[in-house]
C-alpha cells in the first residue's frame, strides 16, 4: 500500500524509518443468524511513533471492529477475521500465537474504549485494575503494583490519587473515570494507543481536557495514537493524518489539512457540508441524505452511490467507472492524497 | 451498614412474631381438644384434664395464650410436649441432623450447579449447554416427592449404592437425601449461573480485560465468574433458610430423624408447643439467612451501599 | 440528485457487542406487538409444543377420564389381581386390592386439575388484589401488606398447607386442599403485580390519564394493571403445575384427599411400602404427576422467554 499517511510530519517526536503499525488489506466478517456482516472490506494504514491518525466515520462504518482485530480481541465466533496482515515491530500479529498477541497487548499496542463506565469492572478498585497491568505482565507483587497505580494516576492528573486509589469506577466523574482508562492503558508505555471514541461520552469541556491530556502524554512518551472518532472537530484538533471510513473501506486519506480543507470523495465533501463551520456564517447545513449502509448487503458497484450526488451510471458513466457497478480503488488524487471515487477530481475542483 | 443490619433486624421482629402468632393460632384454635385426645382410648380423670388444660393456660383466651407463650420464649423457654419433653430438647437432638443434610444439599447446589452452571454459559448454545438446558427442565418438574422414590428405587435398591433410609452409615447416609433436597435449587442455580455468566462474557470490562493483554485464565475467573456469581452466591445463601424448612418430604420419605420429620410428627400428633416451637426456629433461621444475603450482597458488590 | 428510498434497516455498530442484523421490528402498538411477537415467537419453540401437547393430554384425561381407561371401571377390583404386573390387556398393571392401575390413575388427574386450578383462580385473584392495592397506594398500607406478604412467605408452602389442613378449619377434600395451598401461595402473585403497579404508576402515560381526570379505577383497571399480565400469566402456568405436585406431597403425607378419593399422592403412598416388590404402583403414578407438572413448566418457559424481549437474541 501507499505511504500516503506517514508522508507528513507534524510531531516533534517523530522517528524517521519504518512506521510502527501496519495494517495491511485487513478483512473482518460477522456470521450472523442473518446471514454474512461484512464489516471490514480491505483496509489498509499505517501509524509511526508520535503520529496521530484519525479512523473517522459513521457507527456501522467499520472503525471500531477493525481496531478491535489489530488488538485482537474480536469476539470470534461471531467475528472472523478473513486476510490482512497486521505488522508491529515487524512482526505480524494474525499470524502469532495467542499467547504471543497477548503479550503485545499491553505493553506494544493499548486500547481505551468509549464508556469507561462499563469498560471498568464495578467490582475491583480502580488501584487494582491499574495495577493489574504491572502484575500480569511484570509479575510486580501486589503492593507494588498498587505503588504503581498511584503513581500513573497522578500521571493523568487524577487529584488525590493516594487516597482515591481503593476506591471503585462508580465513585468518579465521567472525565475521572476515563483518565483511569487512560492511566491504565498506559501503565506500560505502549507504542501504540488506540483510543476509540474516547470522549464520545464526556461533556464538552471535559472532552476537551482529555484530549489535551492524551496529547500530552503523547507527545511525552513518543507513542503512535489511533483516534477513532465520528467527531470531526476533535480530528482538526488533534489528528495528523485521517483515514474517512464508509461501509468497511477507507474512502479517503491525506492529512487532516488538506483532507478537510478540499475534499476529495463526495462522502467527505458530505461530512463537511453537515457541520457548522465559523467562517461560513449564515450559511444552510447539509445533512447527507439517505441511510448508513447495511453491511449484509453493501451496495455493489461505490458503495456509496446510492447517498451520493455526483454518482454517475449508465450513459453518463466514463467505461470501467459506471458507480453502480464499478468498485472505485482507493488511488492517489493529488500528492499525499488518496480517495476512493470514479471522479474524486470533479469533487475537488467543486 | 451497622444502622441497616440493625433496622433490619428490627423489621424481622414483626414478621417473626406474625408468622409463629399465625402457626399458633392455627394450632390451638382448633376445635378438637388435644387433652382429651391424649388420654385416646381410655378417658383421662376429670382431675387430670384439668391440671393438663391449666398448665397448657388452655382456658386463657387465644392472644393471651399467645403473650405467655412468647414471654416463655424468650426467656429460652419453648415449653413442653403433652408428655413433659421439654421442646428445646427436641430441637436440639433433631437439629444437627437437618442442618448435615442442608450443607450436603448446599454442597451439591454448589459444585454441581455452579460447574454445570459456567460449562455452559462459556459455550452458549453449544452441546453442553443444550444438555443443561434439557436436563434442568427435566429436574424443575420432578417433584421431590417422585424424584425421592426414583432415587431410593434407582440408586439405593437397584444399583445398591447407598443406604436409602435411616442415618446409620454417617454422612454417606445423607447424599441421596441431599441430592434429592438438592435438586430443584441445583438446577436453578445452573440456569442462573450460565444466565450470568453468558452475560457477562459479552460485557465491556471483559473486553477490558482481553485488551490488558491478562491470560485467559484471569479474563475467565477474575473477570468473568466473580462478577457472574454475585447473583449465585446470593440465592445460594438464601437457599439455605429455604432448604431446612423444606425438608419435610426428604426427611419423611429417607426416614431421617431431623426437624423436618420432627415437626410432621409433632403436626400430627397436635403436639401444639412443638410445631409452634419450631416453625418459628425455622422462621428465624429463613429471616436471618437472607439479612446474612444482603449484607453479603453489599459486600460482593461495592455498588451496592445500604443508607 | 435523486435520493433513492432504500430499504435498509438496522445499522448498529458492528462491534464486540455483536451484530444484530437487519431486525429491527416495524413500530405499533407496544402491547399489541408483544403478544404477536410472543405467539410468533411461542409457535417456533418445541417446548412449548412439548408442553402444550402433555397439558392438552392432561386436560382431556381430567374430563374424559372413562376414554383413556379404555372403558374400565376403576372401582371394579379384583383381589385375585392383586399387585399384578403390567400386561397387554392392562397396561399398568394392578394395585393392591386388584383394581386396573390404568383406570386409577387416569381417574387420578381429575382431582389434580380441579385443584391445580382451584388453587391458582384464587392465588391470581387475591394476588392481583392485594399486590394492586399494595402498589398503588403505597405508604402505610403498602408496608402492612408487604409485612404480612413477608410473614407468609417466611413459612414454607407445604408446612403451612399441612398446619392448616391438620388443624380441621377448613374441612378435607378438593376445595380444602386448595385453599390451603392459596393460602401460603399467593405472595408471589402479590409481590409481581405491586412492583409492575409501582413502576408504572410513576410512568408519563398514567400522569397524563390522571391530568385527564381518570378514577383510581380506572387507572388501574385501564392502564396500570394490563402491563402486569405477562409476568403473572408465566407465572400463573408454571404455579399450576407446582400446585399439582404440592397437592399429591400433601395427600401422600397423610393431610390432603383421602381414601375414597382417587388421587396421584394416595396411590404413591401406598405405593411407596411396595418399591422392592411392584414398583410398578409407585412409577405409574409418579410418571404421570411428573409429566403433567413438566407440562406446565415447559409452558410457562416458553411463555417467559416468549414475553421478556431482552431474552431474544
Amino acid at each position: 500500500m501507499s505511504t500516503a499517511s506517514t508522508s507528513v510530519p507534524s510531531s516533534p517526536a517523530r522517528g524517521a524509518g519504518a512506521p510502527l503499525l501496519e495494517v495491511d488489506d485487513l478483512r473482518v466478517q460477522f456470521r450472523t443468524g442473518s446471514g454474512l456482516v461484512n464489516a471490514v472490506n480491505g483496509v489498509s494504514y499505517t501509524v509511526s511513533e508520535g503520529e496521530t491518525v484519525a479512523i473517522l466515520g459513521e457507527s456501522g462504518s467499520g472503525k471500531s471492529v477493525s481496531a478491535q482485530a489489530i488488538m485482537g480481541i474480536l469476539d470470534s465466533p461471531p467475528a472472523e477475521v478473513t486476510s490482512g496482515r497486521i505488522v508491529f515491530e515487524g512482526r505480524d500479529l494474525l499470524t502469532l500465537p495467542e499467547e504471543e498477541q497477548r503479550r503485545v497487548r499491553g505493553p506494544g499496542i493499548s486500547m481505551i474504549f468509549q464508556d469507561a463506565l462499563s469498560s471498568l469492572n464495578p467490582v475491583y478498585s480502580v488501584g487494582f485494575q491499574i495495577g493489574e497491568m504491572f502484575r500480569a505482565h511484570r509479575g510486580t507483587s501486589r503492593k507494588e503494583a498498587k505503588q504503581h497505580a498511584v503513581e500513573l494516576m497522578e500521571r493523568v492528573r487524577i487529584p488525590a490519587a493516594k487516597e482515591r486509589v481503593n476506591d471503585y469506577p462508580h465513585q468518579f466523574s465521567g472525565g475521572m473515570r476515563q483518565r483511569v482508562m487512560i492511566a491504565m492503558a498506559l501503565a506500560l508505555d505502549p507504542r501504540i494507543l488506540i483510543a476509540d471514541e474516547p470522549t464520545t461520552a464526556l461533556d464538552v469541556t471535559v472532552q476537551a481536557q482529555v484530549m489535551d491530556l492524551l496529547k500530552d502524554l503523547q507527545r511525552d512518551t513518543g507513542m503512535g495514537l489511533i483516534l477513532i472518532t465520528h467527531d470531526l472537530g476533535v480530528v482538526n484538533e488533534v489528528a495528523d493524518n485521517v483515514a474517512v471510513m464508509y461501509a468497511g473501506r477507507i474512502v479517503e486519506r491525506g492529512t487532516v489539512d488538506e483532507v478537510f480543507g478540499n475534499p476529495a470523495h463526495p462522502y467527505t465533501d458530505g461530512l463537511m457540508r453537515s457541520i457548522p463551520q465559523v467562517e461560513v456564517k449564515g450559511g444552510r447545513l447539509q445533512p447527507i441524505g439517505g441511510q448508513p449502509p447495511n453491511l449484509a448487503a453493501i451496495p455493489s458497484g461505490c458503495p456509496f452511490h446510492p447517498r451520493c450526488p455526483k454518482r454517475r451510471t449508465g450513459a453518463e458513466a466514463a467505461p470501467g467507472r459506471d458507480c453502480v457497478a464499478d468498485v472505485p480503488p482507493l488511488r492517489l488524487v493529488l500528492p499525499g492524497r488518496e480517495a476512493a471515487c470514479h471522479y474524486s477530481e470533479e469533487v475537488l475542483d467543486a | 451498614m451497622g444502622r441497616y443490619i440493625a433496622r433490619r433486624l428490627l423489621l424481622t421482629i414483626p414478621v417473626m412474631l406474625g408468622a409463629s402468632f399465625l402457626i399458633f393460632a392455627l394450632v390451638y384454635a382448633l376445635p378438637g381438644d388435644p387433652i382429651r385426645a391424649l388420654g385416646g382410648d381410655r378417658p383421662l380423670a376429670p382431675a387430670v384434664v384439668a391440671q393438663l388444660t391449666d398448665e397448657f393456660n388452655l382456658n386463657d383466651p387465644l392472644w393471651l395464650q399467645y403473650v405467655k407463650y412468647v414471654g416463655d420464649l424468650l426467656q429460652g423457654d419453648f415449653g413442653t410436649d403433652f408428655r413433659g419433653r421439654e421442646v428445646l430438647d427436641t430441637i436440639t437432638q433433631r437439629m444437627p441432623v437437618t442442618i448435615k443434610l442442608a450443607l450436603v444439599a448446599i454442597a451439591f447446589e454448589i459444585v454441581i450447579g455452579i460447574v454445570a452452571g459456567v460449562m455452559a454459559g462459556i459455550r452458549k448454545n453449544g452441546f453442553f449447554d443444550n444438555v443443561v438446558l434439557v436436563s434442568t427442565t427435566l429436574i424443575v418438574s420432578i417433584p421431590i416427592l417422585v424424584l425421592a422414590f426414583v432415587a431410593q428405587f434407582t440408586l439405593g435398591l437397584q444399583l445398591g449404592l447407598f443406604p436409602i433410609a435411616g442415618v446409620n452409615d454417617g454422612w454417606y447416609s445423607y447424599l441421596l437425601p441431599g441430592l434429592v433436597l438438592a435438586a430443584g435449587s441445583l438446577a436453578y442455580v445452573a440456569r442462573l449461573t450460565r444466565t450470568s455468566i453468558a452475560e457477562n462474557m459479552r460485557a465491556d470490562y471483559v473486553r477490558t480485560a482481553r485488551a490488558k493483554g491478562l491470560p485467559r485464565r484471569d479474563v475467565i475467573v477474575r473477570h468473568t465468574l466473580r462478577n457472574s456469581l454475585i447473583p449465585v452466591v446470593t440465592f445460594v445463601g438464601a437457599d439455605i433458610g429455604t432448604l431446612m424448612g423444606g425438608a419435610i418430604v426428604t426427611e419423611t420419605v429417607f426416614n431421617l430423624p431431623g426437624i423436618g420429620r420432627a415437626v410432621f410428627d409433632a403436626v400430627r400428633a397436635q403436639e401444639g408447643a412443638v410445631v409452634v416451637g419450631i416453625v418459628t426456629l425455622l422462621v428465624f433461621v429463613f429471616i436471618f439467612f437472607n439479612l446474612v444475603v444482603d449484607v453479603l450482597y453489599a459486600v460482593l458488590d461495592p455498588r451496592i451501599r445500604y443508607e | 440528485m435523486s435520493e433513492p428510498n432504500l430499504t435498509t434497516v438496522g445499522h448498529d455498530e458492528a462491534g464486540a457487542g455483536g451484530v444484530t442484523g437487519a431486525t429491527d421490528q416495524p413500530g405499533g402498538g407496544r402491547q399489541n406487538s408483544l403478544w404477536s411477537d410472543a405467539w410468533r415467537q411461542l409457535r417456533r419453540n418445541a417446548f412449548f409444543w412439548i408442553g402444550a401437547l402433555f397439558g392438552l393430554l392432561f386436560v382431556a384425561m381430567a374430563l374424559l377420564p372413562s376414554v383413556f381407561a379404555r372403558g374400565v371401571d376403576p372401582r371394579s377390583c379384583s383381589l385375585s389381581n392383586s399387585n399384578g404386573t403390567p400386561s397387554a390387556e392392562h397396561w399398568f398393571g394392578f394395585d393392591q386390592q386388584g383394581c386396573d392401575y390404568l383406570a386409577n390413575v387416569v381417574y387420578g388427574a381429575r382431582n389434580s386439575l380441579i385443584i391445580g386450578l382451584l388453587a391458582v383462580v384464587v392465588i391470581l385473584v387475591f394476588g392481583v388484589l392485594v399486590g394492586a392495592i399494595s402498589g398503588f397506594y403505597g405508604g402505610v398500607t403498602d408496608s402492612i401488606l408487604s409485612r404480612i406478604a413477608d410473614i407468609f412467605y417466611a413459612l414454607p408452602l407445604i408446612l403451612g398447607a399441612l398446619v392448616v389442613l391438620r388443624s380441621g378449619i377448613l374441612g378435607r377434600g378438593v376445595v380444602a386442599v386448595a385453599i390451603a395451598l392459596a393460602m401460603f401461595g399467593w405472595m408471589t402473585a402479590m409481590r409481581l403485580v405491586r412492583s409492575q403497579v409501582i413502576a408504572v404508576k410513576s410512568s408519563d402515560y398514567v400522569a397524563a390519564a390522571r391530568a385527564m381526570g381518570a378514577s383510581d379505577s380506572r387507572i388501574l383497571l385501564r392502564h396500570i394493571l394490563p402491563n402486569a399480565v405477562a409476568p403473572v400469566l408465566v407465572y400463573a402456568t408454571i404455579t399450576i403445575g407446582v400446585l399439582i405436585a404440592a397437592e399429591a406431597t400433601l395427600t401422600f403425607l397423610g393431610v390432603g384427599l383421602q381414601a375414597p378419593a382417587i388421587s396421584w399422592g394416595l396411590q404413591i403412598d401406598t405405593g411407596q411400602d411396595l418399591l422392592r416388590t411392584a414398583p410398578h404402583a409407585v412409577l405409574f403414578p409418579s410418571l404421570v404427576l411428573t409429566l403433567t407438572v413438566m407440562a406446565f413448566v415447559l409452558m410457562g418457559d416458553a411463555l417467559r422467554d416468549a414475553l421478556d424481549p431482552k431474552q431474544r437474541s
